[in-house]
């Protein structure tokens, strides 16, 4: 085992572990000590191939494990990758989720929102929230999709064709859940069109709000510019951002960086990301 | 004791102090120079720009190691176009802004300079250094006297803006090369670029990290020989020079300055010391300006060639 439990360079480890978590999810288990806050990343590399970042789903003493939507070249050819095999792992990098006082020691009212892979970066934070009043929602486009509907006891689930759980967006009920809970805080990760409904509620209700945003990465360090979101650094001074910072961010909702550095509508980013 | 002066001019351009955010760190956006600005820079650099869009090296394209930093992004930036946009209205950034710009053969670099026209850039860099993207710097042969004289010759007719040339710290009689882009028209020396290609190989991969195996070094390992760049260009011309290689602290730039330098870029000292490097870099001399009898920076300028 490595004496080290963060990384400047890739460091290979071997997947000690594959779970099929839903059609065309896998997680990814390592045997090793990761210094790691919730919402933080991690950039994966496949030697020779490429280098992507992905949020930690797992983390326990000496274990943790990440959660990969297969979708692209890069996740097809993890997902073809065999326990006993090695990846490169650097990281953790950026600036996680936040504990407001309002939530500290068990007191308070917490809802967390994942939105298909989105789900991915909000399971440790999960974890660490199980003193609190939680509401966990999750979202995906159908019922295969959905995955982790058995890692908690109580997580409703919605699906865009009614194929399992609640049929249409965790966004809908959010007004009936907040009157129920009176939340001191929203946690969201997902499509960035999800988050900033989510965003836009908790405005108007005066509730905090976090969210994880997706930006193409280059260095992941801070330095090259790549997945600047007005004048942040997605990689270093998010991927999570509050309230008030998004509030600052006009970009949030509507713009993103393709790899050229060309800005253009989260949807034309989207079209270029699913291929 | 009163506080020394760290204003510097720069071909006729006001800083107000020598510190200058170098090409390919967080220049994509107007937003980030911004932010930069706020922390304290005299200057700053935009990602250089071609006239199409490039997506560049896949990833790993930047990887630190104990010396500093080793990339190949591979010149990735919209075009020439989406900058002109991105970087349209440069008055609401409170300080100079200078273009990079790009190009294989002379008429690559007109055709960048004339679509960035009308934005309002202080100057144009031209650097013809990188050591790690086909077409492009070095890879290009644009390190030698002839090629440098040709593009900035022809940059000098379509521009009236001062122009620098950025210079690669492989060139061994750089003094030569710096006095070839002075009698071409070039208004500044930017020294330098990075160093190699150098290449890291992760060894339980048995691959180089990077995926374009190899790239350019930058930070702690390249200073003490953009240093002697800066030195050696000191004696050759009269124009100013923006010395840059892994300066991240005060005495590093004071060191830069003594060499010859009139302004100081800091990029890898971002990494080291985060984003507001810049001021903690301008303090750092003030401080030991102030502890040694210095006023002002013009006053440090190449005292090391004395
Ligand atoms: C910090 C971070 C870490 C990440 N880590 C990982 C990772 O570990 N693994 C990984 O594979 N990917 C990761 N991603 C990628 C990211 O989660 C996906 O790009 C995103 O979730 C879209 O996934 P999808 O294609 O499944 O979504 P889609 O299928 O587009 O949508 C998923 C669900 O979101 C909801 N939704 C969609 N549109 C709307 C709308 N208009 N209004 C309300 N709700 C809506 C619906 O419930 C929908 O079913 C990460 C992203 C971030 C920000
Ligand atoms: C990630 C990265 C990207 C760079 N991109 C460019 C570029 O687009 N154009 C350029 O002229 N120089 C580029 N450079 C070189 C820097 O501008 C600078 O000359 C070099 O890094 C040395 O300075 P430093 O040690 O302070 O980083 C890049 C360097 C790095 C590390
Ligand atoms: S990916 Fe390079 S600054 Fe964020």
């Amino acid at each position: 085992m490595n004496e080290f439990s963060s990384f400047d360079q890739p460091v290979m480890m071997k997947i000690d572990k594959i779970i099929d978590e839903s059609n065309g999810t896998k997680s990814f288990m390592f045997r090793h000590k990761l210094d790691y806050d919730p919402g933080q990343f991690i950039m994966v590399w496949l030697p020779g191939i490429d280098e992507k970042p992905f949020a930690v789903s797992y983390l326990g003493d000496g274990f943790f494990g990440i959660t990969v939507l297969e979708r692209g070249k890069f996740t097809k050819l993890l997902h073809k990758m065999e326990p006993g095999e090695r990846i490169g792992i650097r990281g953790p990098f950026g600036h996680g989720y936040s504990f407001p006082d309002s939530i500290k020691n068990g007191k308070g009212s917490v809802c967390v929102i994942g939105g298909g892979c989105g789900m991915a970066s909000v399971t440790v934070l999960i974890e660490k929230l199980q003193e609190n009043n939680l509401t966990i929602l999750m979202g995906a486009s159908t019922s295969t999709s959905l995955f982790f509907k058995n890692r908690y006891k109580d997580i409703t689930l919605f699906t865009d064709d009614g194929s399992e759980g609640i049929k249409g967006y965790p966004t809908d009920v959010l007004e009936d859940l907040h009157n129920q809970h009176r939340y001191d805080i929203i946690y969201t990760c997902g499509p960035e069109i999800m988050m900033s409904k989510v965003y836009e509620f908790c405005k108007k209700h005066d509730i905090q709000f976090e969210a994880s945003l997706e930006r193409y990465m280059k260095c992941g360090i801070g330095i090259c510019g790549q997945c600047v979101c007005d004048g942040q650094m997605v990689c270093k001074d998010g991927p999570v951002f509050d309230l008030q910072a998004l509030s600052k961010m006009d970009d949030f909702g509507k713009y993103s960086l393709l790899k050229s550095g060309k800005r253009v509508s989260l949807n034309e980013y989207a079209d270029w990301r699913s291929c | 004791m009163s506080i020394p002066n760290l204003n510097t001019v720069l071909c006729g351009i006001k800083m107000s102090n020598p510190t200058v955010l170098p090409s390919g760190f967080l220049g994509t956006s107007k937003s980030l120079i911004k932010r930069v600005a706020d922390n304290g820079v005299g200057a700053a650099t935009i990602k250089s720009v071609s006239f199409k869009a490039r997506e560049g090296h896949k990833n790993p394209t930047v990887i630190p190691f104990e010396g500093g930093m080793l990339n190949a992004v591979g010149y990735s930036n919209p075009g020439a176009e989406e900058t002109a946009r991105e970087f349209s209205n440069l008055k609401e950034v409170p300080i100079p802004v200078f273009a990079s710009i790009i190009g294989t053969e002379p008429d690559d670099f007109v055709r960048v300079v004339d679509k960035l026209s009308a934005n309002e850039f202080s100057a144009i860099e031209l650097p013809l250094s990188c050591p790690h993207t086909p077409g492009f710097g070095l890879l290009a042969g644009q390190g030698t006297p002839e090629s440098t004289g040709k593009i900035v010759s022809a940059v000098r007719k379509v521009s009236k803006l001062p122009i620098f040339v950025k210079l690669s710290p492989n060139i061994p009689e750089i003094g030569n090369l710096a006095k070839a882009a002075e009698d071409a028209g070039a208004d500044a020396i930017t020294a330098v670029n990075t160093l190699g290609p150098g290449m890291i190989i992760n060894i339980e991969a048995r691959k180089p990290i990077l995926s374009y195996k190899v790239g350019g070094v930058s930070g702690q390992a390249l200073r003490p020989v953009a240093t002697r760049c800066v030195y050696d260009i000191y004696e050759s011309v009269k124009i100013p020079i923006i010395g840059t290689g892994g300066v991240s602290t005060g005495r590093h730039a004071i060191e830069m300055i003594m060499a010859g330098a009139t302004a100081i870029g800091v990029g890898t000292g971002i990494y080291e010391r985060g984003i507001d490097v810049f001021r903690k870099i301008c303090l750092e001399m003030e401080i030991w300006m102030s502890e040694n009898n210095y006023n002002s920076i013009h006053e440090m300028i190449g005292i090391a060639h004395e």
